[in-house]
């Protein structure tokens, strides 16, 4: 057995962890020494407290941000993988249709996500649209190329053995695409965080139902510096357990013949 | 007795094919050539010369521009029915990494629609010809690059075929694993009378395994010349250091020496076949 402090698993999460530490007590004692106003810079301590005060508001806004998020994600999983998979049908559907693609992916979705909010009525669905959009492109981008990615040899072999279109697809092109798509989720499940956030950030949704990102609004308005430091730990945590899920799903599905999930345990 | 194996039934008949591609390059000038049931023929020749494309034409992967090429006396229509399968083995493993060994071998298989049941065993006695037995578990990345080979090996004679395309298989590995693949691979062919189409740019490997090479020159590419080999002697490490193995290995760089000056010109014939073809008797 190697000793504790000389494995890598361990090494990969306690060096990180003794960084954010030290990052934490350094700011908390300049912040004290300067006597730094909590509503310029608010200390960790105080953020801390902030965020047990006010844990029950926060928890309520962050599963509002997290809804629109996993709404987001999802569509954008399922519209994307489809319009992948029309894609690589034929040559002229992908010619014809990726500059739109390409066009949606480059409209800032602060641009036209007051269009959207104006459009569609209820406040969730147009939030979730935006998000979509935002969160919709590096899946399609990732599948296509994925699905296209087959080896021409074994592509040859396929061919050889006069298998059919669908066994092609399902032997074939799916499993090589799927290390493709994965890292397409792993981006787009970051984008949809970033999408919810933004676009309530544009919207500006007041009452109730209001998510992380009104919350950060609010508590500038109010100089409430704690609340939005508060509210701004919770997207990150939440982006950050957003990535794990998906790295881990993706070790769970390729990890075992796929080299980009192999981890240098040895 | 290596003799008794063959007989005159042809397998492939390559009738003066040739292929220009879309730029207007030609990659094969008229080519013929017929390989005998049985038959072990290597095609080598200077980088150019079409010897892989003349096998994927073999093997009905690429259409020839012009001539006809038959398998069996028949069209590739008939490819595929008993006693009538093609193989084919890439100079990649090209194995599907997502798979494991068992699966990969047992591919062909399913794709023709084999019984669950029906296709264990075969899997299995084709890992035990290669050597693989006991890796039907592992995942190709676990393997070595040899072992690849010999799983992309088992997965060609799974099938049970009457002709084998191999395109430069043994390329890419160290000389000490390609000449025990090598020596495997001649066992396996007379063990299962396999007739074989093999390319390669080794003269070593062309003169240890086959009964006849075929010297290809490049630009337009073309049949140079076609070289014997003696028949009885057995091919094993103690060939390999025999003079017979020596002169026919001197032979064939002769014959490649000549092919690569009469590569390039454009003009077919320019060296006089008869006067380097000798057939060993």
């Amino acid at each position: 057995m190697t000793p504790l402090i000389r494995s890598e698993k361990f090494l990969s999460w306690f060096a990180p962890g003794l960084v954010g530490l030290l990052l934490l007590l350094a700011w908390e004692i300049v912040c004290q020494h300067l006597a730094v106003p909590d509503f310029i810079v608010p200390r960790p301590s105080v953020i801390a407290s902030t965020l047990c005060l006010d844990f029950v508001m926060l928890m309520k806004s962050l599963w509002v941000t997290m809804q629109i998020t996993f709404m987001a994600f999802v569509l954008a999983t399922l519209i994307g993988t489809l319009i992948a998979f029309v894609f690589v049908q034929s040559r002229w559907i992908e010619i014809s249709f990726f500059p739109y693609a390409v066009l949606l992916q480059v409209t800032p979705i602060a641009a036209i996500a007051p269009l959207i909010i104006i459009w569609v009525k209820d406040t969730f669905v147009a939030l979730t649209l935006c998000a979509t959009i935002i969160a919709l492109f590096p899946i399609i981008a990732n599948t296509t190329l994925g699905l296209r990615s087959v080896n021409p040899g074994l592509a040859a072999l396929f061919r050889m053995q006069r298998s059919s279109k669908l066994q092609t697809l399902f032997r074939l092109q799916i499993p090589t695409a799927l290390p493709y798509w994965f890292a397409g989720l792993r981006i787009s499940s970051g984008l949809s965080l970033i999408g919810a956030v933004v676009a309530e950030f544009v919207a500006g949704t007041g009452g109730q139902g209001a998510g992380l990102a009104y919350q950060i609004l609010q508590a500038g308005f109010q100089i409430n510096i704690p609340r939005l430091f508060a509210a701004l730990f919770l997207i990150s945590v939440a982006g950050i357990a957003l990535f794990a899920l998906m790295l881990f799903a993706s070790k769970l599905a390729i990890g075992h013949w796929h080299d980009s999930e192999t981890t240098t345990e040895t | 007795m290596s003799k008794m194996q063959h007989d005159d039934s042809p397998c492939v008949d390559v009738l003066s094919v040739h292929k220009t591609y879309a730029n207007g390059t030609q990659a094969l000038a008229p080519v013929s050539l017929s390989v005998r049931a049985g038959e072990f023929v290597s095609l080598i020749g200077p980088s150019g010369c079409g010897k892989s494309t003349l096998l994927k034409m073999m093997a009905g992967l690429l259409a020839p521009t012009d001539g006809r090429i038959r398998w069996w006396r028949s069209d590739f229509g008939a490819v595929g029915q008993p006693g009538r399968q093609l193989a084919f083995v890439f100079q990649e493993p090209t194995l599907m990494p997502w798979c494991r060994v068992a699966a990969n071998v047992r591919l062909p298989l399913d794709l023709a629609g084999v019984p669950a049941g029906e296709s264990a065993p075969r899997v299995q006695a084709a890992l035990e010809r290669v050597g693989l037995g006991p890796y039907e578990q592992h995942y190709p990345r676990e393997l070595s690059g040899g072992m690849q080979m010999r799983v992309s090996i088992a997965r060609a004679l799974v099938t049970q075929p009457n002709l084998l395309l191999m395109d430069e298989p043994f390329g890419a590995l160290d000389e000490i694993t390609r000449n025990r693949l090598d020596e495997d691979m001649r066992q396996l062919c007379r063990e299962n009378n396999l007739t074989v189409v093999f390319v390669t740019h080794s003269v070593y490997e062309a003169a240890f395994l086959s009964d006849r090479v075929v010297v290809m020159a490049a630009r337009p590419g073309r049949v140079h010349a076609s070289y014997d080999i003696e028949q009885d002697c057995p091919r094993n490490a103690v060939y390999r250091t025999s003079d017979t193995f020596a002169r026919h290995c001197t032979d064939l760089s002769a014959l490649l020496y000549q092919a690569s000056l009469a590569s390039g010109t454009g003009q077919e014939g320019t060296v006089p076949i008869s006067a380097v073809t000798r057939s060993a008797s």
